[in-house]
């Protein structure tokens, strides 16, 4: 297979990611049952005219898009490629309450237009006169690594040379307020820094934008080689090792050469014990990192450990934010990430350093 | 109809999303398209709803709305004329 390279990357999260020359050196904690993006100034990305009509979601990955394509040194791609667990659900939020409020009548444009879930793959390309390839996934927490799937599978076939790939979702109201009824985010506050020993069931909800530019060619810029990728709508506990380590065994990678290993932790009683199968099992001798306590938990919160998982190749840096137990490793070659949400849609990606 | 026009700049920003222009600055002789507030196509569609919801008021021809909505002035007359509530 032909390497693909990632070389570029933007983020738009709840800390300060939306600088490239930083990482984590300021790290943001939270007390609360949501928490939400720390606002780059928009205006320095996005003409005001332009900006008026975007939904925050837009906002954020045209800024984080912006961001992976000015320093990949591209001007367009051959294609973009979103994945999002719920779109522009603002504007869709407030589109079906126009309804129900007007009775049927009165309905608007804006609203409609932005109440799509392909809404911000077509922003972008919109943005940047982009008109190859234009393709949104839609599927939970496997929604990013959707797209990068497709991604991965256009370049390795030639059908492109450089691809926009990202991850968005944004919090509104009426999302947290249903999400509360049945149970799904934390009933008590949580410190982010103590997420993990909360002892309470449920997550901390979240936003965020990360966006990649991956490619078949290796550009100065270039962060991390993309080896695998997989995901599995199911998968119970007692199959999680030994899926691991077939998926490794498909990239010929033996689980103790993996130097990193990225897990999903969420802080949720219910189904944390997944991920405790690899940490006290499988990777017990491996350093271990985890990041929802930083970005928070939602569809496409894998994009924010793909972009700690590329910063941590190339700085060669785990900050002590995200460090999850005490190994360490002299240089960190290759990279696993692992994600589930609710015992569901299962990620496995492994990353190399380039 | 002084009252009419401050409802009527409040409404604009507030709908369009015009996060940047306070009342005071939108003139009441201002072109809302082009060269003024730099409204487009999809703004017109908002007012046209806008007319109708608020001021009860149907455009038949929406060709009609590009003189109605020259201006705040325009506008607020055309209500003032027109309006059923």
């Amino acid at each position: 297979m032909k390497p693909i390279y990632i070389n570029s990357i933007g983020s738009v999260s709840a800390q300060k990611t939306y600088n490239n020359r930083e990482f984590l050196t300021d790290v943001v904690s939270y007390f609360d049952t949501e928490i939400r993006v720390i606002d780059p100034d928009y205006k320095q990305f996005i003409p005001p005219a332009a900006a008026r009509r975007m939904a925050k979601g837009i906002k954020m990955s045209t800024v984080s898009s912006q961001i992976a394509m000015t320093e990949a040194g591209l001007e367009n791609v051959d294609a973009i490629i979103v994945g999002t667990g719920l779109g522009c659900i603002g504007d869709s939020e407030k589109f079906v309450s126009a309804i129900i409020d007007n009775n049927e009548q009165f309905l608007t444009p804006t609203r409609f237009i932005q109440s799509s879930h392909n809404t911000v793959a077509g922003q972008i390309a919109l943005g940047i006169g982009c008109k190859g390839h234009n393709f949104t996934f839609v599927h939970s927490s496997i929604s990013f690594e959707s797209a990068l799937m497709d991604s991965k599978m256009m370049l390795e076939n030639n059908e492109a040379e450089n691809i926009l790939v990202g991850g968005v979702d944004e919090l509104v109201s009426h999302h947290i307020d249903t999400h509360k009824l049945i149970g799904h985010i934390k009933k008590e506050p949580v410190a982010t820094k103590d997420l993990l020993q909360s002892g309470t069931k449920g997550m901390i909800m979240g936003e965020g934008a990360s966006f990649f530019v991956l490619s078949n060619k290796k550009l100065p810029s270039c962060y991390a080689e993309l080896v695998a990728i997989s995901t599995y709508n199911t998968l119970s506990k007692e199959s999680l090792i030994a899926k691991v380590k077939s998926f490794l065994e498909e990239s010929k990678t033996l689980p103790e050469t993996i130097d990193l290993v990225i897990l999903g932790n969420n802080g949720d009683i219910e189904f944390d014990h997944y991920y405790d199968t690899l940490r006290n099992d499988l990777f017990k001798d491996t350093p271990q990192a985890y990041y929802k306590h930083l970005c928070g938990e939602f569809d496409t919160a894998s994009g924010f450990a793909f972009w700690l998982a590329n910063k941590i190749l190339k700085t060669q840096t785990v900050p002590e934010a995200v460090q999850l137990n005490q190994k360490s490793k002299p240089t960190t070659g290759t990279v696993l990430l692992y994600n589930q949400y609710r015992g569901e849609n299962h990620s496995l990606t492994l990353l190399r350093r380039c | 109809m002084s009252e009419l026009k401050q409802e009527l700049k409040e409404k604009i920003i507030e709908q369009l999303n015009l996060e940047d222009i306070s009342v005071d600055e939108i003139a009441n002789d201002d072109p809302l398209f082009g060269q003024g507030l730099g409204l487009d196509s999809i703004d017109a569609l908002e007012l046209i709803v806008m007319l109708d919801k608020d001021y009860g008021i149907k455009l038949a021809d929406p060709k009609e709305g590009r003189k109605i909505f020259e201006s705040i002035n325009t506008m607020a007359a055309y209500i003032t004329a027109n309006r059923t509530t």
